[in-house]
């Protein structure tokens, strides 16, 4: 392990400083009271699994959006950002997580998009296509400044991005996890570009899910979790399993494997199952998978982001297609028929993104909860009012739904019980075997507790649950058996009295020796 | 971490919803207020207007429109839209023109008489393959819509013209010799005083009422209308839904073609030119969402009625037809930003 520490840490004076930052969205609290420094010239890394904050704490950083309460102190000095284009002129850009690039323009016209160079009234294109060229030289990325974007690969995008925020000379470069598509080759070159920047004087704010890899670079580690900051102190002074422990807690209860049942038959098998990537991509998105999973029994799929777990569920459930191997329900093989006759036959998948595949905004509460077993309300042609009310009512008493009644409008329910409304849905089929891929995603802890809790019931009358996650707390939870999954394949499995830090190990987010 | 002490959004309170509700009823009866406010002002300044016979006169107008407008529901509820109904009202009545003039059929020397019956069921046949041709193209084939649609738009219109090069078939009346009396029986008969037309408009709109509200298709619709992934995620049969939607609406335009070369006594290829876009106003001022998953088959028949009576009301007090070009698009804009105030309302409050 390479140390970045060219001079002490803690020496730089304070540039920016966030002081007892809160931000909520109505009842969701994402941030809590948070404060640290971000001193110059060197590099502070937030640390923190998904949903603690540190995307919430980096756009109050950078004037994306204002805090709730708390103040912002540059040089010495309360200021707040009233935009991003403020903040950008007080010298603090930001390279945010999911790309921003238009991508039908050049990559000169991206990096320049919006502050265009001008020369006599017209823009200076040969000038931009200059400084583009110096700019991929220093990255050390063979791009041409006229490539249109869409034309690159996810990495190389990922370099035009941290090109456009380093076009801006700011004082402060906050970078929201700027490997994650990055080759170690080309990590390397951004981290000698850091190193340089550093050198410069300039400050940098890293975030990284790679926790060997943000060691390398950083000076500062600052550990958040659900909001408040549990931890900081100086690269010297810790190690990962520091930040694992200070990430994940202990005191983090979201139940335990129901027991006192007994197991069924094989309910669900995944045999040496494949799945593309995206078009174009040269690897495969689910590797030759094979899995079991028995009626009653919970298991829980741990990954990073890319490791394949949302293409496996989403292949299971009939969305997309493989390209190997089978999918077979108890006995049958189900591979060949559509979402629908997967459902029919009582394989269903609550989605990841619930806004955008759970869903229909347009309808009720009701009418959401009954789409999927329209078919059990309908006799000959008509569907029947009164047996779907019952349905609806028996869904909401079952899976807890706080809301007015069947006929309330979606969008009046929060995030938790938009997300039992989708887990009802699916449940209101009968099904023998549920997917849930991240059903924890952007809902708090206590709809989080009561989402695992309801599916370990469910577990106990004898369906099989499989459920992917990222944090590693959710996988000790309600579980059986835990699968991590690495590049498409099974990395590990365990048992549920497995250590955290194993899991991570097995995902590739963490090595820790023992 | 205790879990009983979570709080949740609350849902709207009541009292803030009584306030909204005179703005709310007047926000969604805006389609009748709107035809009611017609009726009153046309009523008001020419003494013909308001009468049984002028009220059936306009409706057996309306009837035109409405029937393509209600196709066109469906393929807007869909999310969709279909530009090709004006032309395939036209090439609906060119073909049954043709087909009552009489099929020569050269290898047996003999020419055919199809008899009415048979000749609506091959028109509206040929409605559904126009239908099936766009729900192909933009299902599974992933044009969008609006270019498929555009696409069919001009090739039913040159096939009409092609058909009848140019000319109009006259004289559909057939002959008793022949046996093909009636076809003019759609446009001028009268049920219990009420034209024929308005009453194949209401028995159209009464069966898509029904699936709309009370079968699973009507469900499907609405939900693939909302959203498409969600929709296919549990399980709604999404394309077929929305090929069924398009041969719905080419099946309505071959009725509204019928109705009108009917009344007309002839069928002109040029027939039904711009139709679309008046069926999609009376769509839009039905309160329907453009985006999909909103709307009812009676804001529908609300809109093409306001559209029908405004404009025939001008012509009788005698209003230039230019001026009419006018009024029309104003209460289309008017009607537009009344859905977006609506939904927009609807997506603060949720």
């Amino acid at each position: 392990m390479s140390q970045a520490e060219e001079k002490e840490a803690g020496t730089g004076e304070v540039v920016l400083a966030a002081r007892n930052v809160a931000k909520s969205y109505g009842s969701v609290h994402a941030l809590k009271g948070v404060n640290f420094d971000i001193r110059r010239g060197e590099v502070t890394t937030l640390f923190g699994e998904n949903g603690a904050g540190k995307s919430t704490l980096m756009k109050i950083l950078s004037g994306v959006i204002q805090p709730t309460s708390g103040e912002i102190i540059l040089d010495g000095n309360p200021i707040s950002f009233a935009s991003s284009t403020h903040a950008r002129s007080c010298g603090i850009s930001i390279i945010h997580q999911e790309l921003s690039l238009a991508p039908n323009l050049s990559v000169r016209d991206n990096i320049f998009m919006g502050r265009e160079i001008m020369k006599g009234g017209v823009v200076d294109f040969a000038e931009e296509e200059r400084q583009t060229r110096a700019l991929m030289e220093e990255l050390e990325e063979h791009i041409d400044p006229m490539t249109p974007v869409e034309d690159l690969r996810l990495g190389q995008q990922q370099i035009v991005e941290i090109a456009r925020a380093l076009s801006v000379n700011s004082r402060i470069l906050i970078m929201d996890e700027p490997t994650s598509a990055l080759s170690a080759t080309e990590v390397e070159v951004l981290f000698k570009v850091i190193r340089d920047l550093t050198g410069r004087g300039v400050s940098i704010v890293y975030i990284s899910h790679h926790l060997e890899e943000a060691l390398q670079i950083t000076h500062h580690a600052v550990v958040l979790r659900d909001g408040n900051m549990t931890a900081y102190a100086e690269r010297k002074d810790i190690d990962l399993e520091w930040i694992v422990r200070n990430m994940v807690g202990d005191n983090f209860d979201l139940g335990s494997p129901p027991t006192g049942h007994k197991m069924g038959d094989v309910a669900l098998t995944i045999d040496n199952l494949t799945v593309p990537g995206p078009s174009g991509a040269a690897y495969n998105a689910v590797d030759r998978m094979s899995l079991q999973v028995r009626a009653g029994e919970i298991v829980c799929i741990y990954g990073l982001m890319g490791a394949g777990r949302t293409e496996l569920l989403e292949c299971v459930a009939g969305r997309l297609r493989s390209s190997g191997g089978h999918v077979l329900l108890g006995n049958n093989d189900v591979g060949h028929l559509s979402i629908a006759g997967r459902i029919a036959q009582g394989l269903v998948l609550v989605p990841e993104d619930r806004q955008r595949d759970g869903l229909v905004q347009t309808m009720t509460v009701g009418s959401n909860l009954s789409l999927a077993s329209i078919g059990a309300f309908t006799k000959g042609l008509f569907t029947s009012g009164g047996r779907e009310r019952a349905l609806v009512d028996t869904s909401i008493r079952k899976v807890h739904i706080k809301t007015d009644g069947g006929d309330a409008a979606i969008g009046s329910l929060s995030g938790g019980n938009q997300q039992k409304v989708v887990i009802g849905k699916m449940l209101a089929t009968a099904p023998k075997v549920i997917l849930l891929d991240e059903p924890s995603r952007g809902i708090d802890i206590g709809a989080k507790a009561e989402v695992f809790k309801l599916l370990a019931e469910r577990a106990k009358e004898g369906l099989a649950v499989i459920y992917s996650t990222s944090e590693v707390a959710e996988c000790l939870s309600i579980a059986h058996r835990i699968i991590v999954m690495h590049r498409g394949k099974i990395s590990a499995e365990f048992g549920p009295d497995v250590p955290k830090e194993k899991i991570m190990a097995a995902s590739g987010e963490a090595v820790v020796a023992h | 971490m205790s879990v009983t002490n979570i709080t949740e959004k609350k849902p709207i309170s009541n009292g803030q919803r009584r306030n909204f509700n005179l703005v709310r009823l007047i926000l969604e009866g805006r389609a009748f207020f709107a035809l009611i406010v017609i009726i009153a002002v046309f009523s008001f300044l020419s003494p013909y207007y308001f009468s049984l016979s002028n009220f059936l006169t306009m409706a057996s107008h309306v009837a035109i429109f409405g029937i393509l407008a209600i196709g066109m529901l469906l393929v807007i509820l869909n999310g969709g839209i279909d530009l090709s109904v004006g032309s395939t009202l036209g090439l609906a009545g060119c073909i049954a023109g043709f087909l009552m003039q009489g099929v020569t059929v050269s290898s047996f020397g003999v020419i055919l008489y199809p008899p009415v019956w048979a000749v609506v069921i091959l028109t509206c046949a040929l409605g559904a393959v126009v239908g099936a041709v766009n729900g192909v193209l933009i299902a599974y084939l992933k044009v969008p819509a609006f270019v498929a649609s555009l696409g069919v738009l001009y090739v039913a219109r040159g096939i009409a013209l092609l058909m009848t090069n140019g000319l109009t078939y006259n004289n559909l009346g057939g002959r008793p010799e022949l046996g093909n009396t009636g076809f003019d029986w759609l446009g001028f008969n009268r049920l219990a005083g009420v034209p024929i037309g308005v009453i194949v408009l209401a028995a159209l709109a009464i069966i898509c009422g029904i699936v709309l509200s009370r079968t699973a298709f009507g469900r499907w619709l609405y939900a693939s209308g909302g959203n498409e992934r969600a929709a296919d995620l549990s399980g709604v049969p999404v394309k077929q839904v929305k090929i069924l939607v398009y041969v719905f609406s080419g099946v309505c335009a071959a009725i509204a073609g019928l109705v009108l070369s009917s009344q007309l006594t002839s069928a002109g290829p040029t027939a039904g030119t711009t139709y679309e876009l008046t069926a999609i106003a009376a769509v839009v001022i039905g309160g329907a969402a453009l985006t999909g998953g909103r709307g009812t088959v009676r804001g529908t028949m609300l809109g093409a009625f306001v559209i029908g009576f405004l404009s025939d009301g001008l012509v009788i007090i005698g209003v230039s037809a230019y001026w009419q070009t006018v009024f029309t698009g104003a209460v289309i804009v008017l009607a537009v930003l009344m859905n977006s105030i609506q939904y927009g309302r609807r997506a603060k409050s949720g």
